[in-house]
């Protein structure tokens, strides 16, 4: 039965991979990243790391498809015909694509007792210790936030440095002005609405959505 | 989208249950999965719904921009200042032991906190980055 679903999973994957290289529209290409993500989720389901899917499901297939919608709006939604031959490409990922499978040649059989995986010693610390030294039963979060709590902090930072960056490039939208109120004689700060030209009232309510 | 009366009416109630499910990875995530990560985006996409639903305008009413960038820098603050209040007590830096007066105790509470952290964090800069983007209009346009 596992086979089964696993097959399929794979299957709707490759059949979603294909679909998103074929369309020219590049609304159906967010729309089939976002199941592919979904299907991807399932799939890390089915290998049990459930956290990894939570993951995926809720960043790959949520957020970053309002992302990539949030975008398509600014730029349109169909994809330019390329103005090379897909020749070279295709020979350079067929030598990659080659070279990863000859590479799982080498990879331990799935779930097998044998795996070094089971043998290490970080991995029986972990399983043996962290009950009564973290107490936390969901082993996932004594690993990510105590044992590798370095790392955790530094993943933090970096998504907090990827607003900056997203900022730094991209945001014209709303930025603090100082305006000089002459009845008040001060500065104020003022944090200008992106969707008004200036003029109040007068724009739509409706969100990033309308070119 | 002021005529889809369904599409609003829908969205507020589906609002709120979002933000409490956010809260509840959030927090459950030491029995089961989850964890700050999830719980941000989660939290994020309740603000998100808002405002392809209502309007970025309103939304940008009922949190600033200012505010989820605040958020980013906060969690961060909030994460690596856990590491220095560790070291005041005299421990090593993210060393939770000594938070409380069991190491088992201070680990929780060390978790807890660097998983606030991270769940602040990664809500600003998930609504941030969606206000760059839907903030931004067409340059043709």
């Amino acid at each position: 039965m596992e086979t089964v679903v696993d097959i399929t999973l794979l299957a709707l994957l490759a059949v979603a991979g294909l679909a998103i290289l074929r369309t020219r529209n590049l609304f159906s290409a967010v729309m089939l990243a976002g199941i592919y993500s979904l299907v991807a989720a399932a799939l890390f389901t089915t290998l049990d790391a459930v956290d990894v899917a939570f993951t995926e499901a809720a960043v790959g297939a949520g957020i970053s498809t309002v992302l990539f919608l949030g975008t398509l709006a600014l730029v349109g939604w169909e994809e330019k015909k390329p103005a090379h031959r897909p020749l070279l490409p295709l020979v350079v990922v067929l030598i990659t694509g080659a070279a990863l499978v000859y590479g799982t040649a080498d990879l331990p059989p799935f779930g097998a007792a044998d795996n070094p995986v089971h043998d290490s010693d970080v991995a029986r610390r972990y399983i043996e210790e962290s009950p009564h030294e973290i107490g936390v039963p969901n082993m996932v979060t004594s690993v990510l936030a105590s044992y590798r709590g370095y790392d955790t902090m530094g993943e933090t930072t970096v998504i907090f440095a990827a607003l900056v960056g997203v900022l730094l490039l991209i945001a014209r939208g709303p930025r603090p002005r100082r305006v000089w109120d002459p009845d008040r004689k001060e500065w104020l700060t003022r944090w200008d609405d992106p969707q008004s030209d200036g003029g109040d009232g007068a724009g739509t309510s409706q969100g990033g959505a309308h070119g | 989208m002021d005529d889809q009366v369904i599409l609003r009416m829908a969205a507020k109630w589906l609002i709120p249950f979002i933000l409490i499910f956010a809260l509840y990875v959030q927090f459950h995530g030491d029995y089961g999965p989850g964890g700050g990560f999830q719980a941000g985006v989660i939290f994020a996409a309740g603000f998100v719904l808002h405002s392809l639903v209502f309007g970025l305008k309103d939304t940008l009413r009922v949190l600033p921009p200012w505010v989820a960038y605040a958020c980013g820098a906060l969690g961060v603050v909030l994460y690596a200042g856990v590491g220095v209040v560790t070291m005041a007590l005299g421990a090593e830096y993210l060393n939770y032991n000594v938070l409380s007066y069991d190491p088992e105790h201070g680990q929780h509470y060390g978790i807890l906190l660097v998983e606030l952290g991270v769940l602040i964090t990664v809500f600003g800069v998930m609504l941030g980055v969606y206000y760059a983007f839907a903030g931004r209009r067409r340059l043709d346009g």
